[in-house]
C-alpha cells in the first residue's frame, strides 16, 4: 500500500503522459524514422536496376571496398588497443591511470575535422615529419594509411569505454584465484577474463565498427577525395550529392544506413539477451 | 608444512595495513587470524599467498625464503571471501581449472582429470551437481566449490578468506565442523581469517588477535579466552563488561572484590589514585543476598542454556550482562525490577591510558 501510494505521488495524471508520450514519439518519428525512410524511398526512386548500377559502378565499389579495408583494419586495432587499455586500467593500479582514462576519452571531446587535421599536420608535406616521409616515398596523408589512422583515432574510445566499467565492475578476484591455481598471464586472460568480457566486448566491436564505417569528418580531412582511390562510402556520398546525382547518393547512403539498422538490431539483441553482462553505463 | 612470517610490514600509500609481523604455523596447524575489519588480517593472508608483496620482511615456507616464487608455484591453496568461482564454467570446469592450466610436462590425461575432479566432488558432496553453474548454486554449494577447486592442486598449505563470511548460521556451523575433519584427515597447514570469535575459538588450535596490523595475542582458544593479554583483547573476545572504577594504591574494589591493575600497552599503573576499568566476565557476577553492590533488573533473556539478565549498576553506563545457568535462575524467582545484590567472583583491571576507545 505505501508503495503503490509512493509511486503515485511521483506519478503525473494520464493525460501529461499520453501528452508527453506523443511529444517523444513525434519527435523520434520526425527526426529519426522520417529520414530513414526518405534514404530508403530516394535510393528506390528510379528503381531497381538503377539501384544496382549506382552501387556497382566502379567508383562506388572502391568506396564501398576501401569503406571495408578501412575497418578491417580499425576494428581489430581498437580490439587489441581497448582489451589492453581496459584491462590495465581495470585490473591494475598504476601512476597516471586517470590521465590515460582522459585521453582514451579524448577523441569524444575534439571535433573529428580536428582529428584529421592533427594528421595533415603531422603527415602532411608541410607537417611535422612529412619531409622525411617524401624523402623515403611514404605516402601517409591522401592515401589510405592516413585515412585508416584518422579512423582508428576517431573510434579508439568505443571498445575500452565499454570494458572499462565493465571490468571494473568484474574485479580481480577472478584473475587472482587463477593465478592461485597456478596459471600463467595468458591462460588466465583466455580463459577467465575474456570469456567474462566478450559480450561487452562484441557490444564494443558493433558500435566501433558503425562508426569506422561512417566516418566523415575526420576522414575528410586526410583524404583528398580521390576518386576510386581515397573516397570512403561517406565521403562517395557527399561527391555524388554535390554533383546533384541524387539517387545514386541515396542508394550509396542506404547502405550506410542499412549498415546501421543492421547495428542497431544486433545492438538491441544484445542488450535484450545479455544486458547483465554489459558495463552498466552506455553512450 | 612450516609457514614462517618474519617481521612482514606492508604500507597501502600513507596507511600501515600490516607492521612488523611475526608469526610461526607448524606443519598440520589450523591458525586463525581474528581481528575488527582494517586489522590487517586479510592482507597479511595475501602476502602469504603471494598476491601481495610484503614492503619489508619474508614469508618462509619450510624455510625457503617465498619471494622468489610466484602465486602459482607456492602450492597455496587459497579460498577467496565470495567465492571467486570463474562463472562462466560449470562447477566440473572450475575444479579442472588448476589441473588443466598445469605446464604440459606436468598436465595430466583428460581421463585422470575426470577421475581425480570427481573424487574431489564427492569430497565436498556435490558430484551429483558436476554440470551446474556457480550462479545455480547455494551459497554453502559455492563455498565447497571453492574449497574443492583449491584442493585440486594438492596444496600443503590452504588459506581462507573470511570462509563462512556470508553463510546462514545452520551452514556455516556445518561447514566449521567439515573443514576441520577435511583439515585433519589431508594433513594440511591451514590459516584463516575471520572476524567472528565464536568460529575462531571453535575452529582454531591457535588464535591470533590482531589489531591495527599487529598482534595483540597468541595463544590457543581458552588462553585468549580466559587469559586475554590486553584490554583490546577482552573487548573483541566479546561477553565482557567494562566497567569504570578508580585504581588506588595498584588496585581496584569491584563489587567487593580486590584486584591487582596490571599495566598493558606501555600504560604502567601509576603510584596514587588514577582511573582504571574492570573487565568482568558476565559468568563471573554472582546474584546473592548479602552482595557488595545494589542493582536492579532491567531485561531478562531466559531461552537457550543459560539466563542472560541486564541489570542497572549506579555508577555504570552501560547495563551489566550477568550469565546464570538455568537452575540458578529458577532458583532465584527473579524478575524484572526487582532490587537485588551482586558479587563479583574474578575481574581483571587495567589503567584508563591502556583501553581503546
Amino acid at each position: 500500500m505505501a508503495a503503490t501510494r509512493a509511486l503515485a505521488a511521483i506519478t503525473e495524471s494520464p493525460k501529461v503522459r499520453l501528452a508527453l508520450l506523443l511529444l517523444a514519439l513525434a519527435y523520434i518519428l520526425f527526426f529519426l524514422v522520417l529520414p530513414v525512410v526518405v534514404v530508403f524511398t530516394e535510393a528506390f526512386g528510379r528503381g531497381f536496376t538503377y539501384y544496382v548500377e549506382a552501387v556497382s559502378e566502379p567508383d562506388a565499389q572502391a568506396a564501398i571496398k576501401l569503406t571495408l579495408l578501412v575497418a578491417a583494419i580499425a576494428v581489430p586495432a581498437n580490439v587489441v588497443f581497448g582489451v589492453a587499455a581496459s584491462w590495465a586500467i581495470a585490473k591494475f593500479d598504476f601512476v597516471g591511470k586517470s590521465f590515460l582514462i582522459t585521453l582514451i576519452d579524448l577523441p569524444f571531446s575534439v571535433s573529428p575535422v580536428i582529428s584529421g587535421l592533427i594528421y595533415v599536420l603531422m603527415f602532411g608535406g608541410h607537417g611535422l615529419i612529412g619531409p622525411w616521409l617524401d624523402q623515403h616515398d611514404i605516402q601517409i596523408i591522401y592515401a589510405v594509411p592516413g585515412i585508416v589512422l584518422a579512423t582508428i583515432f576517431v573510434t579508439f574510445p568505443f571498445v575500452a569505454r565499454e570494458l572499462i566499467p565493465l571490468m571494473q565492475e568484474q574485479g580481480t578476484e577472478e584473475e587472482e584465484a587463477a593465478r592461485s591455481l597456478g596459471a600463467s598471464g595468458w591462460q588466465t586472460f583466455w580463459r577467465v577474463t575474456l570469456p567474462n568480457i566478450k559480450w561487452g566486448l562484441l557490444y564494443g566491436v558493433l558500435l566501433c565498427n558503425a562508426r569506422a564505417m561512417g566516418e566523415f569528418g575526420a576522414v575528410s580531412v586526410v583524404s583528398g577525395h580521390i576518386r576510386g582511390f581515397t573516397n570512403t562510402m561517406p565521403l562517395h556520398v557527399e561527391i555524388l550529392y554535390n554533383e546533384y546525382n541524387l539517387p545514386a547518393a541515396f542508394a550509396v547512403a542506404s547502405l550506410l544506413a542499412f549498415l546501421a539498422l543492421v547495428t542497431l538490431v544486433a545492438k538491441a539483441i544484445l542488450e535484450w539477451r545479455y544486458g547483465h553482462e554489459l558495463a552498466p553505463v552506455h553512450h | 608444512m612450516r609457514i614462517d612470517v618474519r617481521d612482514v610490514t606492508k604500507r597501502f600509500d600513507s596507511f600501515i595495513a600490516v607492521r612488523g609481523f611475526t608469526l610461526e604455523v607448524r606443519p598440520g596447524e589450523l591458525v586463525a587470524l581474528l581481528g575488527p575489519s582494517g586489522s590487517g588480517k586479510t592482507t597479511l593472508l595475501r602476502i602469504i599467498a603471494g598476491l601481495e608483496q610484503a614492503d619489508e620482511g619474508q614469508v618462509l615456507f619450510d624455510g625457503d625464503d617465498s619471494a622468489a616464487k610466484g602465486v602459482g608455484e607456492r602450492r597455496v591453496g587459497f579460498v577467496f571471501q565470495h567465492y571467486a568461482l570463474f562463472k562462466h564454467m560449470t562447477v566440473f570446469e572450475n575444479v579442472a581449472f588448476g589441473l588443466r592450466v598445469a605446464p604440459a610436462e606436468r598436465r595430466m590425461s583428460n581421463t585422470d582429470i575426470k577421475t581425480r575432479v570427481m573424487s574431489l566432488l564427492s569430497l565436498v558432496q556435490l558430484d551429483t551437481l558436476a554440470a551446474r553453474y556457480p550462479s545455480q548454486l547455494s551459497g554453502g554449494q559455492r563455498q565447497r566449490v571453492a574449497l574443492a577447486r583449491a584442493l585440486a592442486i594438492e596444496p600443503l598449505v590452504l588459506l581462507l578468506d573470511e570462509p563462512f563470511g556470508a553463510l546462514d548460521a545452520k551452514v556455516r556451523k556445518e561447514l566449521r565442523r567439515w573443514l576441520r575433519r577435511l583439515h585433519d584427515d589431508m594433513g594440511l597447514t591451514s590459516i584463516f581469517v575471520t572476524h567472528d570469535q565464536e568460529e575462531a575459538l571453535e575452529l582454531a588450535d591457535r588464535v591470533v588477535v590482531m589489531n591495527q596490523g599487529a598482534i595483540e595475542q597468541v595463544g590457543t582458544p581458552m588462553e585468549v579466552y580466559d587469559t586475554p593479554a590486553t584490554p583490546f583483547v577482552y573487548e573483541f573476545l566479546g561477553n565482557v563488561n567494562r566497567i569504570p572504577c578508580t585504581i588506588t594504591g595498584g588496585a581496584a574494589t569491584l563489587w567487593g572484590l580486590a584486584v591487582k591493575a596490571e599495566s598493558v600497552n606501555g600504560a604502567v599503573v601509576p603510584p596514587g589514585d588514577a582511573p582504571g576499568f574492570a573487565y568482568v566476565r558476565p559468568h563471573d557476577i554472582e546474584i546473592a543476598a548479602g552482595g557488595a553492590q545494589k542493582a536492579v533488573v532491567r531485561h531478562i533473556g531466559a531461552a537457550g542454556p543459560t539466563a542472560r539478565l541486564e541489570l542497572e549498576v549506579a555508577g555504570v553506563p552501560a547495563l551489566v550482562e550477568v550469565q546464570l545457568s538455568r537452575q540458578a535462575f529458577f532458583d532465584l524467582h527473579l524478575r524484572v525490577g526487582q532490587a537485588i545484590a551482586i558479587t563479583a567472583r574474578g575481574a581483571r583491571v587495567f589503567p584508563a591510558a591502556s583501553v581503546p576507545g
